[in-house]
């Protein structure tokens, strides 16, 4: 059992079933769904609340998610932890900052895959909260309670995100 | 009791981290946290993120639907339109084949060092999440509320029971997954 903990890699399958119970946990203990992409937004609420005090209130989107740390945001933060945990037992953490298949296609320089990194992050947040969800929240929670809108937005996101893969490194 | 514990928000706050924790173990030592394996998915090379995301729902369908049939908990189904979930989906595709990690995915990076997923994705997804808020109140008059679908679940729109869907479901997709490791998929 021990020596589980300390393996680099586990089958897909254990993997997801551990996720599976981990939503069965998240709904028994918590009445809530795992989700990760709210938090992103929250985060943001919270910075420019810090920021400017005034003019929070206009926006219809800032009362439907209040910039608050919430349970959904301790569970992001917890996934941070767990990935950490993970990887330093089975020692392969390691402060990286270009991905090999990036390095291989691209070239090794941290400023560029940081850039591209950094727009991936910008167009996804914005189709996240679009969508309403994320491969977390509509991906396994949704599809989960086996939600129509859950369904046909992680079709779209695979179909997109299948078709800008193949376009970036040139299958096509 | 359980009711007692979901209001209790000190003790929720302690018990979201918890999950989290395992969420990440679980996520990280299946490996979904690597970019390599993320965009092997979608170029369809490495099959890992479908085979992690399968056993997931199909393990989480039966417990999640006895948990809220025992009164445990509520149904959590975000509702939505053809709009939202078709171009928003289409969006968040794109920007995670771009980034090659999920919000999730991207959280787990970051813990087991990769600085182009904290510097680059996380910071990225806090601020494209902020530009969706200020475009919202245009976006929701518009796109967002484009066709409405008329059903929340697939079951509704098939006019079946939860129950006998979700064991059709786990039979399903225990053939599925059979077929993807016979194939050697």
């Amino acid at each position: 059992m021990l020596e589980m903990l300390t393996q680099m890699t586990w089958s897909p399958y254990i993997a997801g079933a551990g996720i599976g119970v981990m939503s069965w946990l998240a709904f028994f203990l918590s009445d809530k769904p795992l989700g990760c992409s709210t938090s992103f937004f929250r985060t943001f609420g919270i910075i420019r609340k810090a920021v400017h005090k005034k003019g929070m209130d206009e926006n219809p989107y800032y009362i439907k998610y209040k910039p608050e740390i919430d349970w959904q945001w301790m569970l992001v933060l917890g996934i941070v932890i767990g990935a950490f945990l993970s990887s330093v037992l089975s020692g392969v953490f390691e402060i990286t900052w270009v991905p090999d298949m990036f390095a291989s296609e691209f070239g090794d320089s941290p400023v560029l895959r940081l850039i591209v990194a950094l727009t991936g992050g910008v167009i996804m947040g914005f189709g996240a909260r679009f969508a309403g969800g994320c491969t977390s929240g509509h991906g396994i929670s949704g599809t989960t309670q086996l939600s129509l809108t859950s369904i046909v937005a992680v079709i779209f996101m695979f179909c997109g995100g299948i078709a800008m893969a193949m376009a970036i490194y040139g299958v096509f | 009791m359980i009711e007692n514990l979901h209001k209790n928000r000190p003790v929720q706050l302690v018990i979201g981290l918890l999950i989290g924790i395992g969420f990440g173990f679980f996520l990280q030592k299946g490996g979904v946290t690597n970019y390599d394996v993320i965009i092997g998915q979608l170029l369809l090379t490495n099959f890992t993120v479908l085979k992690v995301i399968a056993s997931a729902v199909l393990v989480g369908m039966p417990g999640v639907f006895l948990i809220r049939h025992f009164g445990y908990a509520k149904k959590h189904i975000v509702k939505g339109s053809v709009g939202s979930a078709v171009v928003g989906g289409l969006i968040f595709g794109i920007g995670f084949a771009v980034l090659g990690l999920c919000p999730g995915t991207a959280a787990g990076a970051a813990g087991q060092g990769s600085m182009d997923a904290l510097f680059g994705g996380i910071v990225g997804l806090v601020a494209g999440s902020g530009l969706f808020a200020w475009l919202y109140p245009k976006l929701s008059e518009g796109i967002l509320g484009y066709k409405p679908l008329k059903h929340e679940t697939l079951y509704e729109l098939l006019g079946v029971k939860e129950a006998y869907l979700i064991v059709f479901c786990l039979a399903a997709g225990a053939i599925f997954l059979y077929a993807l490791e016979y194939f050697g998929i």
